[in-house]
């Protein structure tokens, strides 16, 4: 039995979407990205766009379906994965 | 209650007034108005761009917004937060918090700038008087500011 593929989005934010040279993508994630701190290492070998964004990894925050999660979150079935520097508004 | 994002300037008075109306059941009325500054120490800028999370950011000032309203009895809020390119001196946020005393509105506007500050997807860039432009750093002190409420 093969799982379903999962296709997630997703979205660059601030100076994390300047490093990787796009705000948005979608992929098609391998059964052994868990997690959000997985997402992140299967992200860096694909590319040194993507070590360059995460190269501070404590410092590069995620929201999974729009909510702040933390590296350890897991992904389940996630549609919208957002990666971006630590919030600055107000 | 009331968030909204948008690339317009506001009016406090009129964001009161909308907010308040003919109400006579509220006592206190605390407004926060952030602006853009032009500089620190020696760095001048001449405008700061902001950018944000669309899909998430209304979502994620409302649940601050409700969480204000969990935490002390508040009658009525408004939060305002401005996005795209601002000029030294511009708006960029106002908070509201009506109550029938100045207690509550008072905390409930500093805890509701405090985490519009550290968890709402809001990122600033300054663009320097010399051209060059530089994504803002987030500050431990406003983290230790939300710290604070918990």
């Amino acid at each position: 039995m093969t799982a379903a593929p999962r296709n997630v989005r997703l979205l660059y934010f601030a100076w994390v979407r300047e490093k990787i040279g796009r705000d948005a993508e979608t992929v098609e994630l391998p059964s052994d990205v868990v997690t959000v701190s997985d997402l992140v290492d299967w992200l860096e070998q694909r590319g040194p766009e993507y070590g360059e964004a995460f190269a501070r990894r404590n410092v590069v925050r995620a929201a999974v379906d729009r909510t702040h999660v933390k590296p350890s979150a897991p992904l389940g079935a996630a549609r919208e994965v957002a990666f971006f520097p630590p919030v600055t508004g107000g | 209650m009331a968030v909204c994002v948008q690339t317009d300037d506001f009016d406090v008075a009129a964001e009161t007034e909308k907010l308040i109306g003919a109400r006579t059941d509220i006592g206190a009325v605390v407004t926060f108005t952030g602006r853009v500054r032009e500089g620190v120490g020696d760095k001048r800028i001449t405008s700061m761009t902001l950018e944000h999370y669309p899909d998430m950011t209304e979502a994620e000032m409302l649940r601050i917004e409700a969480e204000a309203h969990a935490r002390w009895p508040l009658q009525a809020t408004t939060l305002i937060h401005r996005v795209g390119e601002l000029r030294p001196g511009e708006q960029i946020v106002l908070v509201i918090a009506a109550s029938a005393h100045r207690q509550a509105a008072f905390e409930a506007a500093a805890f509701l700038m405090d985490f519009l500050k550290t968890r709402a997807p809001f990122w600033k860039k300054e663009t320097l008087l010399n051209g060059d432009s530089a994504w803002v750093d987030a500050r431990e002190v406003d983290n230790s500011a939300a710290e604070r409420w918990s």
